[in-house]
């Protein structure tokens, strides 16, 4: 990795990054964008992983997105770059949790938001789930659906 | 039969599709109202200590769930103050302004309560809306998505018709399917087409939301769209999500690089039976701003599957350009429904389109279906394959960028060969079975999967199972690309999947353009009155032109030098010197125009010149008279060739005839336009006509008054039809003319026939 910039210092000039700003992006293993050719994935040196999005690129986006006065979006985005650490199965749940009526009481979403702060450090998504709990209990969400 | 007591006209109309679409009465009690609901809210808001302590009439501690989703996280306290005090009327006149730039209205937005919202866009009239709306949508560059499905979820013809919807321009790809478990073939086979002849387009393949995510992960698809919210807390939950289960959603898809947009629509509450008495444009603008409280980019909006019920609602069509306009002013990327298809009437489905077609949309159909009606899994779109050619033309009329480009028969052949080609290849290569040639083929020139002999459905079952329990993954399908040699479709896919990594196409209105992300953010609209925004460059001008068979001269030419040869065989013109006024009163004098038989040799209706005059000398020598044949070189008009042949003629009644068949019958003491009778309509004129047409000036010569000939027309629209012919090759009657050029005396030999001097 080069010197690392600091993602707000970045702006919508810098987009697209894969083209003004090819030197910040890497893939989850470290690769540069250019290392992802035919041959090194034929060869098995580029695998699946190295086309997933990194919590870094999101949060350039996120950046850009902000300064493209785009708030709202640049806070999805920084929540996105909580979940990319997260597993599939684990996202899977919390959303179904989050669905009306799966939670049966608000401890149950305090809990998953409590595990999501604790084991993916991811503290946006856990607050985000934690006021999702008290809106559902104010409007008796946790209530029998199936 | 009439039947007594009714105008027959109305038993006519019931005939018409357009009869088939059943019209709802206004009732805002039961939620049939476009923008005048019985309880919508007036705006208002109170905020106290930064928090919103009443909003739209609500305290905060009656809040639904949309409410509260909406006063937490998209009104804006630093500018809502400033926002919500401005008079609707103002904020209306504004979005029409074109000195009010739109990054002004889109931080007003920020601070705008949904009724407040719905108050300002429901003052615009049809015209403003459109207006509005080209100028606050977030790309400046249009584009469009489609649908890409069919009736066998067959494989081969996902393949080929993704190759062939890419060709024709369109920048997202969309698929469903029959059969749920198909999903992964579905997937397999898009993401393959896809990536022929074009470098990276956007694709999704619309399923069951985990296995949306997972068919995401595996590398096939880069983007979701089917993330509904709704404008009720009662619908919403019937539609078993929150407001918050559906941004966490939003995130998740984010959080693996896959472009999102939620979906909203007039009359999903309604459908759903939760409308809460409020109007369609109320409930979308809750949906709205709700969306941009997410921190989704963008919106699938204005009616979608409500479309159909949206418009049989008085101003219902209005109303989905209305909430289409509050997605982009709330800067959210806009594909902007004209899916459904909302009418039987072709004609409605036309007016529908056009306010998108000229103001632009980051997607103008959030699904035009690509394949035929019956092939859409999604149920049949405003525009199918079947009108496909209607909307080019369309583009080409108003020289509007609606996001296609029209392909000529070798190429579109071309691509779909190679689609089926390249999935063969693919599929083969992962073990996954070996496509009969003979499938490959029936799927390449069918248009539809009724004519298709290829996958049957148990087979796509089984396929279809096999990726998923395989595990396989797009890096599978660039190995097989490679391995098969199809190194430029593994680069057009790879070029996409690496722009997953940076992220780029997650932000607002991103499309891949050329290998390339084009997004709000590089090609921001920036529309500012005339010449400024979007404007067809001179090579997309020429794109939009290029539809398949247009007249040119040339052709004309071409066309005729063809007739002249076979016409050489069948009548010779001599010319005889300066034709003399004739002293005979049983003469007719029958007028040619200076092309006729010299450069020109057919009439607009297909009869070859020899027939026609043949006709016209036989009618006049049924009744007695002889036929003298004079060619006019002063003039090519109609009235004019009769009349001077007219004046010619020894019974003072002649006829003039230009090539293209229009023809006349006047008299030497008549005005020029005061003809005896006109045969105005040269591609119905048939060659009976003609010979009536001499007979008829026979009788006048003869001084009586036949009744006039009837050429019967049934509503043809002769200038659509003709005209642009009709123009060539008058011109090249009136290239002939010269300024007091005196008539010739013709001598016609017919070649098997006699002689007419």
């Amino acid at each position: 990795m080069t010197d690392p910039v600091p993602p707000q210092a970045l702006g919508t000039g810098d987009y697209p990054l894969s083209e003004k700003r090819p030197d910040l992006v890497r893939t989850a293993t470290g690769k540069p964008l250019d290392s992802l050719t035919l041959d090194a994935i034929a060869a098995g040196a580029v695998g699946l992983a190295d086309l997933a999005i990194t919590p870094q690129a999101l949060t350039m986006q996120a950046a850009i997105a902000r300064a493209a006065g785009r708030e709202t979006l640049a806070r999805n985005f920084e929540r996105a770059a909580e979940l990319v650490g997260v597993p599939q199965d684990v996202i899977l749940e919390t959303y179904e949790l989050l669905r009306p009526g799966r939670a049966k009481d608000k401890q149950t979403l305090l809990d998953a938001a409590t595990r999501l702060r604790r084991d993916y450090g991811a503290d946006r998504i856990a607050a985000f789930v934690e006021e999702a709990a008290a809106v559902y209990e104010r409007r008796k969400l946790f209530t029998y659906r199936f | 039969m009439p039947t007594p007591n009714r105008w027959r006209r109305f038993a006519e109309w019931d005939e018409r599709p357009l009869r088939l679409d059943r019209f709802a009465v206004e009732d805002a009690a039961n939620g049939f109202a476009a923008v005048a609901g019985l309880r919508d809210p007036e705006p208002g808001l109170t905020l106290e200590g930064g928090a919103v302590a009443v909003m739209d009439g609500v305290s905060a501690a009656e809040f639904d769930m949309i409410d509260t989703f909406i006063a937490t996280h998209h009104l804006d306290p630093e500018v809502a103050p400033e926002a919500m005090a401005l008079p609707s009327q103002t904020v209306a006149r504004m979005l029409v302004d074109v000195n009010v730039p739109r990054a002004e209205l889109v931080r007003l937005a920020r601070g705008m309560t949904p009724a407040k919202l719905a108050d300002v866009v429901a003052r615009l009239n049809a015209a403003e809306i459109t207006f509005a709306y080209a100028k606050m949508r977030a790309r400046a560059t249009p584009g469009n998505q489609a649908h890409v499905t069919n009736a066998k979820d067959d494989p081969l013809q996902l393949a080929a018709d993704a190759a062939t919807a890419v060709a024709f321009g369109f920048d997202e790809i969309e698929t469903t399917m029959r059969v749920s478990r198909n999903a992964w073939s579905n997937a397999l086979a898009c993401c393959v087409g896809a990536a022929v002849g074009r470098s990276g387009t956007l694709f999704q393949c619309s399923s069951e939301e985990a296995e949306e995510l997972r068919i995401a992960m595996a590398g096939f698809t880069s983007y979701a769209e089917t993330v509904s919210v709704y404008g009720t807390e009662r619908t919403f939950v019937d539609g078993d999500d929150t407001p918050w289960s559906k941004a966490f959603l939003a995130a998740a898809y984010a959080s693996r690089g896959i472009k999102m947009r939620c979906t909203s629509g007039a009359g999903s509450e309604l459908l759903m039976g939760y409308h809460e008495s409020k109007s369609l444009l109320y409930l979308e603008a809750r949906c709205l701003c709700l969306q941009r409280a997410m921190g989704v980019q963008g919106t699938q909006n204005g009616g979608i599957d409500g479309a159909p019920l949206a418009s049989t609602i008085p101003g219902g069509v209005r109303e989905l350009m209305a909430e289409n306009l509050l997605a982009v002013w709330l800067d959210l990327e806009c594909a902007s429904g004209n899916d459904a298809r909302t009418s039987e009437s072709e004609i409605r489905i036309g007016a529908k389109i056009l306010p998108y077609l000229i103001a632009g949309s980051d997607l103008i159909c959030s699904g035009f279906g690509s394949i035929l009606k019956y092939d859409n899994s999604f149920n049949p779109s405003l525009f199918n394959g079947e009108e496909m050619e209607d909307y080019l033309v369309l583009q080409r009329d108003f020289e509007a960028d609606g996001g296609l480009t029209p392909r000529d028969e070798p190429a579109v052949l071309a691509v779909r060969r190679r689609a089926v080609e390249v999935l063969a290849g693919v599929l083969e290569a992962l073990g996954l079975g070996s496509a009969d040639p003979a499938r490959l083929d029936s799927v390449v020139f069918a248009s539809g999967s009724d004519e298709t002999d290829s996958y049957r459905p148990g087979e796509v079952a089984v396929l279809s199972d096999a990726i998923q329990r395989r595990s396989i993954t797009v890096i599978d399908v660039l190995n097989a690309m490679t391995a098969r040699g199809f190194r430029e479709e593994a680069d057009n896919l790879l070029s996409l999947l690496k722009l997953r990594v940076s992220g780029d196409y997650l932000q607002t209105a991103a499309v891949v353009r050329g290998g390339r992300v084009v997004s709000a953010v590089n090609d921001p609209n920036d529309y500012r009155g005339p010449g400024t925004g979007y404007r067809l460059s001179a090579q997309r001008r020429a794109e939009i032109h290029a539809i398949r068979d247009v007249l040119d001269r040339d052709a004309v030419l071409r066309a005729a030098a063809r007739q002249s040869r076979r016409e050489a065989g069948r009548i010779a013109y001599r010319t005889m010197g300066p034709a003399a006024r004739g002293t005979d009163p049983r003469e007719v004098v029958i007028g040619i125009s200076p092309a006729f038989g010299t450069r020109l040799y057919e009439t607009l209706a297909g009869h070859v010149l020899s027939d026609v005059l043949r006709n016209l000398i036989d009618g006049i020598a049924a009744r007695g008279l002889a036929a003298r044949v004079v060619r006019l070189r002063h003039t090519a008009d109609t009235s004019f060739l009769g009349l001077a042949a007219a004046r010619l003629s020894g019974s003072g009644i002649g006829i003039g005839i230009q090539a293209k068949g229009t023809a006349v019958i006047h008299g030497h003491d008549r005005l020029p336009h005061n003809n005896l009778e006109l045969f105005s309509n040269a591609p119905i004129t048939t060659l009976a006509h003609y010979r009536r047409l001499g007979e008829n000036a026979a009788a006048l010569a003869l001084g009586e008054w036949p009744e006039p000939v009837v050429v019967p027309q049934r509503g043809e629209a002769m200038g659509a039809r003709y005209h642009a012919q009709v123009a060539l090759i008058y011109a090249i009657e009136t290239g002939l003319v010269e300024d007091g050029a005196s008539p010739e005396q013709v001598a016609v030999t017919f070649l098997e026939g006699a002689t007419v001097p």
